[in-house]
């Protein structure tokens, strides 16, 4: 974990005050207290992401929530893809996932020709 | 691009492509994060004037300049530590039992099979028009089996059997709802019958009004018209009225009204009875002739 002022330097286009704000936003989460913020490397990636979003993308304060929003439940639904696939994996049948993976193509088939 | 493109014009293009192509935006697709790496590689060779002119003089390929991207956030995003950011909070991203039960439901079939919004269900119903709103157009109130009432506006010329479709009075649905579709059954008229474009009526006149002519008042089905019943007119003369049957609608012209001449006697007159009895016809004539010489 690192510190602010360690993030700041490390991320090109990125001001204290942008961070705190993004902070005080719930866009960004930290460890330790006010002051004394500290940052998983998640919370580095992130701030990276929303500064990239930002300058490169041009995705103002106002719309960024609402991205971030989205890749949130994106992501929240990407991970229990996976759980499930894990879970699957562990638990079913060859034959199950054979017909499992059958039945979705099939599926995907049947809407495609709608 | 061109090879003169303006700095502000080559942000401009990579922005749209970054849009596109960010790798943290397309988990998962391998082939944007690729895009990306070039559309990256390309931006930072081109933002540096002294790299671009080496480029531009075939020094350096596009692709030498691919620089190592730190960890993205996707990267972190996917695995455990994603549960950081769960829409809701941490304990949110855990599965519970509706989220099992959501998801086999949905892979399974029983509810969400189709994932889109879905139209609601066209419905069928049948309305019965009076003949004369059918021919003259009319609206009438029907008042559907869910209790819902529509204003069904009947067109002027409607036919027997005609559907009209009402867009968006059918079943609800969440992707819109669907169509009424209403079958008009036209009921028939006492003295009126619809023959395509025209009407034909069968018209009682009097014996008088049968040989001496008459100007008579006809029902037509837009109201009374005046017409002129020549002398000596027989029973089954037909009679026409032009542009007195359906009206014009659509692309089909107005078309005519037929009256079929019906002679009627009445009750037993003396005078009348008296006169016949003394009458000698000028030329008398047998109405059965052509049945007598056909059989």
């Amino acid at each position: 974990m690192i510190d602010i002022d360690v993030l700041i330097t490390q991320i090109s286009g990125l001001s204290k005050a942008d961070l705190e704000r993004w902070i005080g936003n719930g866009w960004v989460r930290t460890n330790g207290p006010a002051g004394a913020y500290l940052f998983q490397d998640i919370d580095i990636a992130r701030v990276q992401l929303i500064v990239e979003l930002r300058n490169d993308l041009r995705i103002d304060e106002e719309a960024l929530p609402v991205v971030l929003h989205l890749l949130d439940q994106l992501y929240s639904v990407r991970r229990q893809i996976h759980d499930l696939g894990d879970a699957l994996d562990r638990l079913a049948t060859q034959e199950f996932r054979q017909a499992l993976a059958q039945q979705l193509q099939q599926s995907k088939a049947e809407n495609d020709a709608e | 691009m061109a090879r003169d493109a303006s700095h502000e014009a080559i942000r401009t293009a990579y922005r749209k492509l970054a849009k596109r192509h960010h790798p943290d935006l397309n988990p998962g697709d391998a082939q944007a994060e690729a895009q990306f790496k070039r559309i990256v590689s390309a931006h930072q060779l081109l933002s540096d004037p002294a790299k671009r002119a080496r480029f531009d003089a075939g020094e350096i390929d596009a692709a030498g300049q691919e620089k190592a991207r730190p960890n993205s956030y996707r990267d972190y995003a996917e695995g455990s530590a994603g549960r950081r950011y769960s829409p809701g909070g941490t304990a949110q991203d855990a599965w519970d039992h509706e989220d099992i039960s959501d998801m086999f439901g949905s892979m399974f079939g029983s509810g969400r099979r189709h994932a889109g919004p879905q139209r609601g269900a066209d419905q069928r119903f049948t309305l019965s028009a009076h003949f004369l709103d059918a021919i003259n157009g009319a609206t009438q109130r029907l008042t559907l089996p869910d209790g819902r009432v529509l204003d069904v506006k009947i067109p002027p010329g409607t036919e027997e059997g005609t559907t009209l479709r009402l867009r968006g009075q059918g079943g609800e649905g969440t992707g819109g709802n669907g169509d009424a579709f209403i079958e008009i059954h036209v009921a028939p008229h006492a003295f009126f019958r619809r023959d395509g474009a025209d009407i034909r009526l069968d018209l009682p006149v009097s014996l008088t009004e049968a040989v001496l002519g008459a100007s008579i008042e006809v029902p037509t089905t837009g109201g009374k018209v005046r017409m002129r019943i020549p002398p000596g007119s027989d029973s089954l003369t037909q009679l026409r009225l032009r542009g007195r049957g359906v009206p014009a609608h659509g692309k089909v012209a107005a078309g005519d009204l037929y009256a079929t001449l019906r002679v009627t006697v009445g009750k037993p007159d003396a005078a009348l009875t008296a006169f016949l009895q003394d009458w000698m016809p000028e030329d008398p004539h047998n109405p059965r002739a052509a049945m007598e010489a056909g059989t």
